[in-house]
């Protein structure tokens, strides 16, 4: 009997739950830290960013409008997911990234700490970020977050998984949809993290994630008037200057990129999601 | 009696050549308009849905996609037809049809507006001198279910508003049933009481189940005197598609050959994006010519699609991709 073929993963974006290839028919080859050929992924164009914010945007009401605690649960199911994947980012991060195993193991394991800390945080965020405030007059006045609304992400170039989770998890477990432009030097982890995401109860489209270019998709990210938000962690100086341009047009928040090589091992205190929150007040007449 | 043979098979899908009979003579009876509809050469169904499809990959870009996206502006028939529809919306969205995009005043008007009777009074007085036109459906619409009497009332209502076009429905039950006399006297007693105004007569194409119904469908509208005829009511799904519309157009470029008079399409219903407007423009310019790219001869009843036709519009303008927050809901 002939030696078995090996079957092989076609790596393709992530857009509205279906992994679908590049509408430009573009790839690009993806090589280990070594310079190793490890797999042909998908080159997202423009037109690919226009189908995810689409898809974001479908998925913005209901996502929003789910109450805290199940998003939480949600997120705590892609902890779940994704420690039963350990092995299989294990070898993608070592390859990716050349680290050792064990390192690899390590980072895996702070990814999935990162998402379970950040599920706990779906019904507690309101508790530091909303208020009663206090009044000249004979009313309640509550202050409670809401959602910006669509994110899109510049995901960083470095640690391709935990920088990855690090950055989407605060976006989300608020009630934000997002675009995520994966690291385009190791896209991989990034299209097993949307195989995770896809069999998490999370709804089709609160995440999309394209690989290729930032420097390409991301202007036209930040350019989008139906984007409300863009964070710029993974754009190096020109591309985020580019980006701040482009969205200043429709006012959309930016969170740029950190001014000092970020630690994703720290902890990541609550900016990030904060960044994409809006509050507001109601004045409620308490009567007499 | 038309004779059968002097039809031949031409073109596309299958399409009616020239003949010397003269088409009055077809209404006589209803066994003449039977022998004359069902002598009509059938639709080859994988033919005209392949073709269709074939046409629908063409690709429009840059400046012919903003001729495209500016003449499919000025197609539109805009439309609300709902229950729900007070004076206040039928102003707004006849505001939105002088000028679509406020914000630009080098976007064009749109062609019409379509109310039910009872607004289109409402309507007239808010269009004014604008030269958008107002168009109102008539004739028991969507079902078509009543006496020809209350048909012809609700048309002389509709055109006693002041309504330019009336979209009439065709009686589907009789149609299906083989009664085409009924259909033809009901369409020649609305044509008659639309006077000055343009009929456009609905098919429902949905309900027809068949192409060769659509073909034979567009005829008899066509010989009874409608000035266009229109794929649907958008209220019955399927409502237009490219392979129905596409049969239509091959049957008003025919009968321009047969009788000498130009009778203009109006597919309806089920048209959201520029890509699908595009779509239906290629397919008038390889089907019916050239000669039927007006607003005159071809419009295309949506109501969403206006507000994508101006997203894309923008995009071009700007560079940058429109959001659905920066124009009018509807």
């Amino acid at each position: 009997m002939s030696e078995r073929l090996a079957v092989r993963k076609t790596y393709k974006l992530f857009i509205g739950g279906a992994f679908p290839r590049s509408e430009s028919g573009r790839s690009y080859v993806v090589s280990s830290s070594k310079g190793e050929f490890l797999a042909n992924a998908s080159k997202a164009s423009r037109k690919d960013a226009r189908e995810a914010v689409a898809a974001a945007r479908k998925a913005f009401p209901g996502w929003s409008a789910a109450t805290a605690y199940n998003r939480g649960q949600i997120l705590y199911r892609v902890a779940e997911m994704l420690e039963g994947r350990r092995g299989q980012f294990v070898s993608e991060l070592v390859d990716a990234d050349g680290v050792g195993v064990r390192k690899a193991g390590e980072l895996v394991d702070a990814a999935v700490d990162r998402l379970v800390w950040y599920a706990g945080w779906s019904d507690k965020i309101g508790a530091i970020r909303g208020s009663a405030n206090p009044v000249a007059g004979p009313y309640f006045n509550l202050s409670s977050t809401e959602p910006t609304g669509v994110v899109a992400v510049v995901a960083p170039q470095e640690a391709p998984l935990l920088g990855l989770v690090s950055v989407i998890a605060p976006v989300i477990v608020t009630g934000n949809t997002c675009v995520v432009v994966a690291s385009e030097r190791a896209p991989l982890p990034s299209i097993t993290l949307a195989e995770v995401l896809a069999t998490s109860d999370l709804p089709g489209g609160v995440v999309n994630i394209l690989t290729g270019s930032a420097a390409e998709v991301a202007p036209w990210l930040a350019g989008h008037m139906d984007v409300n938000a863009v964070d710029l962690t993974g754009a190096d100086a020109e591309l985020a200057v580019t980006c701040e341009e482009a969205a200043a047009e429709n006012l959309k928040r930016v969170l740029r990129p950190p001014s000092v090589k970020a630690d994703w091992l720290a902890d990541p205190g609550t900016e990030r999601m904060t960044a994409f929150l809006e509050t507001k007040t109601v004045w409620h007449p308490i009567g007499t | 009696m038309v004779s059968l043979e002097s039809f031949g098979l031409v073109g596309d899908a299958g399409a009616v050549s020239t003949t010397t009979a003269p088409l009055a003579e077809v209404a006589a009876s209803n066994s003449t308009l039977r022998a004359f509809l069902h002598g009509l050469p059938g639709v080859d169904r994988v033919g005209a849905d392949a073709r269709a499809a074939m046409l629908g990959t063409r690709s429009i870009k840059t400046t012919a996609k903003k001729q495209a996206i500016d003449l499919a502006i000025r197609m539109v028939d805009l439309t609300t037809l709902e229950g729900a529809d007070t004076p206040g919306k039928v102003k707004a969205m006849c505001a939105k049809a002088v000028h679509p995009d406020p914000t630009d005043s080098s976007v064009p008007s749109v062609a019409a507006v379509c109310v039910y009777p009872d607004l289109v009074a409402t309507a007239v007085q808010a269009l004014g001198s604008s030269g958008v036109k107002v168009a109102s459906v008539a004739t028991a619409f969507p079902s078509g279910r009543s006496s020809l009497e209350v048909k012809v009332a609700d048309t002389v209502l509709a055109v006693a508003a002041g309504a330019a076009e009336i979209d009439m429905v065709i009686d589907r039950g009789a149609f299906l049933a083989g009664d085409y006399l009924t259909v033809f006297e009901q369409i020649a007693a609305v044509k008659a009481a639309c006077g000055s105004a343009h009929l456009k007569v609905i098919l429902e194409t949905g309900e027809l189940s068949t192409y060769d119904n659509v073909r034979r469908a567009s005829w008899l509208a066509m010989i009874a005197g409608a000035d266009f005829i229109k794929t649907s009511t958008g209220k019955v799904s399927p409502a237009a598609t490219l392979p129905v519309t596409l049969v239509m157009l091959e049957a008003v470029r025919d009968y321009l050959r047969t009788a000498g008079r130009k009778v203009g399409v109006k597919p309806a219903g089920g048209i959201r994006t520029t890509k699908d407007a595009i779509k239906y423009l290629v397919l008038v310019n390889e089907t019916a010519g050239p000669d039927w790219l007006d607003p005159d001869w071809f419009r295309l009843g949506a109501s969403s699609l206006l507000n994508d036709l101006l997203m894309q519009r923008q995009k071009m303008a700007t560079g940058r991709y429109a959001g659905p927050d920066y124009f009018t809901l509807d």
